[in-house]
């Protein structure tokens, strides 16, 4: 409220201070709608009518808003041999990304809570994975991972193909290889993240609760699952939502590791390969939306049962 | 022993191995990431396990730099980054202002629209901007791929805004504006000096996603090499053979460096510019 908000008062050209307000709201707002509007929420509706269409790269021009509508794509890419392996891999890739970021978050947050000597420098190395640039570390772990001059592969008896083999046994266990690599990385990289967010919630905890727990006598590990973590369960309920979200539909990071091979194609993945190698508009932005679909049924059945979740994310 | 007494004794050990753990997987990819770059492909061919190199050489730089291009690169990236960072905040000073303290039509409609776009998948985007971009003869230009930066930047950067703009008190709005400014003359003089950690804070993210983005770099420029980001780049000189995989690192570095530098010099800024109170005397 300005100073004069409340008050109601004729001024220039008639209009009440309210109205100036409300003008001068609508004006300053403008420049951030009117490019969210063009750049992606037009597109977006593109983007639904051409799942509808026969749209390819050449015949792009005759496709328009009463250009013929079916549900071939959507047939199409379901049956396609692959898109639903490839739903199952972004599932399990998601899941499991995004509860091990979230558990190796909640440990780092957890052992860097305390001050000790050179913590700023520790944060700061934990937090240089999540702001490097991904093709950078992809392309990192690619070499410290390759069969022949990797790093890590000088440490092991026998060197693993992690990135380009779909299945390997290990203590007798058939693992699927490159895909568990896959994970590790996305891990690796969003680790940072939630920790970020961890350690915010942990500092701002009230201290007497704790202190209370320890007069009280409670071991440390009864600490954490009675007085830290039942504190935690919204940030964590947040950062699942967020993190599930940004993988489910991630590209790049798939993309630039195995470029979708040995197993682990995922959706995303296919969404570009039918739109740059098939130039087919029509089949790639149908599967782009079963994805965000699916995504957006998840996200559904999470916030019904998960309530706590919800009102967190309509704080965000 | 009581439980009490062990578990102490057993964080006591475990925290200083899970820190060191942390410290190890998250820095040494990145000491690897240098010290291949500065040793010759023979000698890592030879002896792949060292991590010392015998002899450095600067010779990846030059090769990098110079021969691949990624002078160029590095250029292009500097605009983009810059353009949209600058572009950015332009864009959602106002938004964030409006979204803070003024009341009007549409107000939470649009907050909601905000964080449908933060939430929303890059990947479904990518594919009418393709086309548009394709129609329009606009591919391999770099102003197209700074506007879609912007368009993905601006909601997360007006919420970050938005909040930090509340935290403003208001009677040092309501002081200026009965000394006679008007609200663009308060946005400018007061709320904006006030809010630079906040603006630090918005700058360094629109830089960061500009820096680093690879999805729509890739998809809008990779015909044109002359017009390649860095990210780019580096992804599509990786699949050559010819270039040693040395003088690859040596580009990751490359790639690596301007943004780290830019992360640790803006965070020593932040958490200085947050404690300083706005309204203390």
């Amino acid at each position: 409220m300005t100073i004069a908000g409340g008050v109601r008062r004729l001024t220039r050209g008639g209009r009440t201070l309210e109205q100036q307000e409300a003008r001068a709201g609508l004006l300053l707002i403008s420049p951030t709608l009117l490019i969210t509007l063009v750049v992606v929420v037009a597109p977006l509706l593109w983007a639904v009518m051409l799942a509808f269409q026969d749209a390819r790269l050449i015949n792009i021009r005759r496709t328009g808003l009463f250009g013929n509508y079916t549900l071939e794509n959507f047939t199409y890419v379901i049956s396609e041999p692959g898109f639903w392996s490839a739903l199952v891999n972004t599932l399990v890739y998601t899941t499991a990304g995004t509860a091990l970021s979230i558990a190796i978050g909640l440990v780092a947050a957890l052992a860097l809570r305390a001050a000790f000597k050179g913590r700023t420098l520790v944060r700061a190395s934990i937090l240089v994975p999540y702001v490097a640039p991904v093709v950078a570390v992809a392309f990192l772990w690619e070499v410290m991972l390759n069969p022949q001059f990797g790093i890590v592969n000088t440490w092991l008896s026998e060197p693993i193909a992690f990135l380009t083999q779909a299945r390997g046994s290990f203590l007798g266990l058939q693992v699927p290889v490159a895909l568990l690599t896959v994970i590790a990385f996305e891990a690796w990289r969003y680790f940072p993240f939630a920790f970020l967010f961890i350690l915010a919630r942990l500092q701002a905890l009230p201290g007497e609760l704790e202190e209370a727990a320890v007069v009280d006598g409670a071991t440390p590990t009864q600490r954490f699952r009675y007085v830290i973590m039942p504190q935690l369960w919204r940030v964590v309920a947040l950062l699942a939502v967020l993190r599930f979200v940004f993988t489910f539909t991630k590209f790049d990071d798939v993309y630039l590791l195995t470029g979708g091979g040995a197993g682990t194609e995922v959706v995303s993945v296919r969404v570009y390969n039918f739109l740059t190698a098939r130039d087919d508009i029509g089949a790639s932005a149908a599967q782009a939306i079963v994805l965000a679909v699916v995504l957006v049924v998840f996200l559904a059945v999470y916030l019904r049962f998960f309530a706590g979740g919800e009102r967190d994310q309509r704080s965000l | 022993m009581t439980r009490d007494r062990f578990e102490r004794a057993l964080f006591r050990v475990l925290r200083p191995l899970v820190i060191a753990f942390l410290t190890v997987i998250t820095a040494f990819p990145f000491f690897y990431m240098v010290m291949l770059s500065v040793r010759d492909i023979q000698e890592l061919i030879l002896d792949p396990g060292s991590l010392w190199p015998r002899s450095f050489t600067l010779s990846t730089y030059a090769d990098v730099l110079g021969r691949q291009g990624f002078v160029t690169f590095m250029s292009n990236s500097a605009i983009v980054a810059v353009a949209s960072v600058a572009v950015t905040l332009l864009i959602s000073i106002p938004g964030a202002y409006a979204v803070a303290r003024l009341r009007f039509f549409g107000r939470r409609q649009v907050h909601f629209l905000f964080l449908a776009v933060y939430l929303f998948p890059a990947i479904v985007l990518a594919i009418p901007l393709f086309v548009l971009f394709t129609m329009l003869g606009l591919r391999g230009s770099l102003p197209g791929l700074i506007l879609v930066y912007i368009a993905q930047t601006v909601p997360v950067t007006v919420y970050m805004l938005r909040n930090y703009f509340e935290t403003v008190p208001q009677s040092v709005e309501e002081a200026s504006a009965i000394d006679g400014c008007g609200r663009m003359e308060t946005i400018w003089r007061v709320v904006l000096p006030l809010s630079k950690p906040a603006l630090m804070a918005t700058g360094l993210y629109a830089f960061m996603i500009a820096w680093n983005e690879f999805l729509f770099a890739l998809l809008f420029l990779v015909e044109r090499r002359e017009s390649w980001t860095v990210s780019l780049g580096l992804s599509q000189l990786a699949g050559s053979i010819e270039i040693p995989t040395t003088v690859l690192m040596a580009g990751s570095v490359v790639l690596t460096l301007p943004i780290v530098v830019v992360f640790f010099a803006s965070e020593r800024l932040l958490t200085e510019g947050l404690t300083a109170g706005a309204e203390k005397g």
